[in-house]
């Protein structure tokens, strides 16, 4: 296990960024190698280094892993951030997944045509004030922790946290109707690793700009 | 841990046929209770028995688990069919996911408007055989043994099976250039639970007709 993880990605947040999220939680230190042009992803395919031609890909472990969910599955594992047990972990993975259905309707915001962007927007707003944040909410109302499962920091207060984050950039008011969403985004944002991840001049990737859209789409051709 | 699991969705394959496949193979029994109407999701709904208003929905050892990744590694861990260790579970992830992103292609074709049908069936044959394939059929060249990871038979073997059976009603001959994975194909057809799953009769759901799909249309629209 010497070196560092390796992250393979695009400098934007995109699949990489629950990943820089987890790894850092967990204060682990990774190195990124940006992919800037076509050519960059086709020397790591042709190289075969990608499983399935595809990043994110992460170095680690003597392993080049690909496939968000193995990736973060692995890490969160291997850094006593997946439960105890195999009900924790059930736990874990449905509040996994449906901030990941969340989180992945923002990630493809800025790819939408300009004129189906309000319409998306409205939806992404509409999903999280009825359909995910409501679920957080009440599970911490009825437990009454500071976290999601077991008493204890897992993978899914982390993951929610950035889903936190990620639509307050598209609602800054987004949390009014669920104050312990807002005292569990306080607390978690508190704890020194991830306090260190938000500050500036940390791994941590900005909102996916046009700028960043134009390169993307050029790198991966849609 | 008395009963049975009980699977809530439409008598269709969808999302929940990936499930019914890895409790087969366990040996684990387990009922349905088939969706038929829009009224029959919106009282799931209204029960608050859907954490997020969606189904697969599946009860199990006192959960009603949702989500079909979460639902999947459950009965997998259960079942000991996700390795012995973090390694192994790494690389049956990489394998099951990789199936996964094939199978979505598959199940989502009957969706793609006209005009896309086409376009979209030609990526999946083109992603199935120089993509997925590519990779399963060299596993198991590397290795020589007859299961993906570990020497054992994990849920990637089983989700491998379905998606090569789901190919195959695409194209029949989409195995062509892929001597090992036929010979995948056949062995782990032959397991005990598979064969019976694989048999007339069982729980294991057909491909989905032209006709069926206003019905689900007006089911999950």
């Amino acid at each position: 296990m010497a070196g560092k993880p390796k992250l393979h990605y695009s400098n934007g947040r995109g699949r990489m960024e629950s990943i820089r999220w987890l790894l850092a939680a967990a204060g682990v230190e990774f190195e990124e190698e940006f992919i800037e042009t076509k050519e960059d992803l086709e020397k790591l395919q042709n190289d075969g280094v990608l499983l399935f031609q595809q990043v994110p890909m992460v170095e680690i472990d003597g392993m080049k892993m690909v496939q968000t969910r193995a990736i973060l599955n692995y890490i969160a594992a291997k850094y006593n951030l997946y439960g105890k047990d195999l009900k924790e972990r059930a736990w874990i993975d449905m509040y996994v997944e449906g901030t990941t259905d969340l989180m992945g309707m923002i990630m493809y915001l800025p790819f939408q045509p300009a004129d189906t962007k309000e319409k998306n927007l409205a939806l992404i707003i509409e999903r999280a004030t009825t359909r995910y944040f409501p679920v957080y909410e009440k599970a911490l109302k009825d437990h009454g922790h500071d976290y999601l499962v077991g008493n204890k920091l897992s993978w899914a207060d982390i993951h929610l946290l950035e889903a936190i984050l990620m639509t307050e950039e598209c609602k800054p008011d987004i949390l009014s109707a669920f104050p312990l969403l807002q005292a569990f985004k306080g607390r978690i944002s508190n704890i020194p690793t991830i306090k260190k991840f938000l500050q500036p001049g940390s791994q941590r990737k900005p909102p996916t700009d046009d700028k960043t859209v134009a390169i993307v789409r050029k790198i991966f051709n849609f | 841990m008395s009963e049975k699991p009980k699977l809530h969705y439409s008598n269709t394959r969808g999302r929940m046929e990936s499930i019914r496949w890895l409790l087969a193979a366990a040996g684990v029994e387990f009922e349905e209770c088939f969706l038929e109407t829009k009224d029959d999701l919106t009282k799931l709904q209204k029960d608050g028995s859907l954490l997020f208003q969606q189904v697969p929905m599946v009860e199990i050892d006192g959960m009603k688990m949702v989500q079909t990744r979460a639902i999947l590694n459950y009965i997998a861990a259960k079942y000991n069919l996700y390795g012995k260790d973090l390694k192994e579970r790494a690389l049956i992830d990489m394998y099951v996911e990789g199936i996964t992103d094939l199978n979505e292609l598959i199940i989502t074709r009957y969706f793609q408007p006209a005009d896309k049908k086409e376009e979209h069936f030609a990526t999946l044959l083109d992603k199935a055989t120089n993509r997925y394939f590519p990779v399963y059929e060299k596993v198991l060249k590397d290795h020589g043994r007859d299961f993906l990871v570990g020497n054992k038979l994990s849920r990637a073997d089983v989700q491998l099976l379905e998606t090569i059976l789901m190919a195959e009603e695409c194209k029949p001959d989409i195995l062509a250039k892929f001597p090992l994975l036929q010979s995948f194909k056949a062995r782990t057809s032959n397991i005990v639970t598979i064969k019976k799953f694989l048999q007339p009769g069982s729980q294991r759901k057909p491909p989905l007709q032209e006709k069926d799909i206003p019905r689900l249309m007006k089911i999950f629209h």
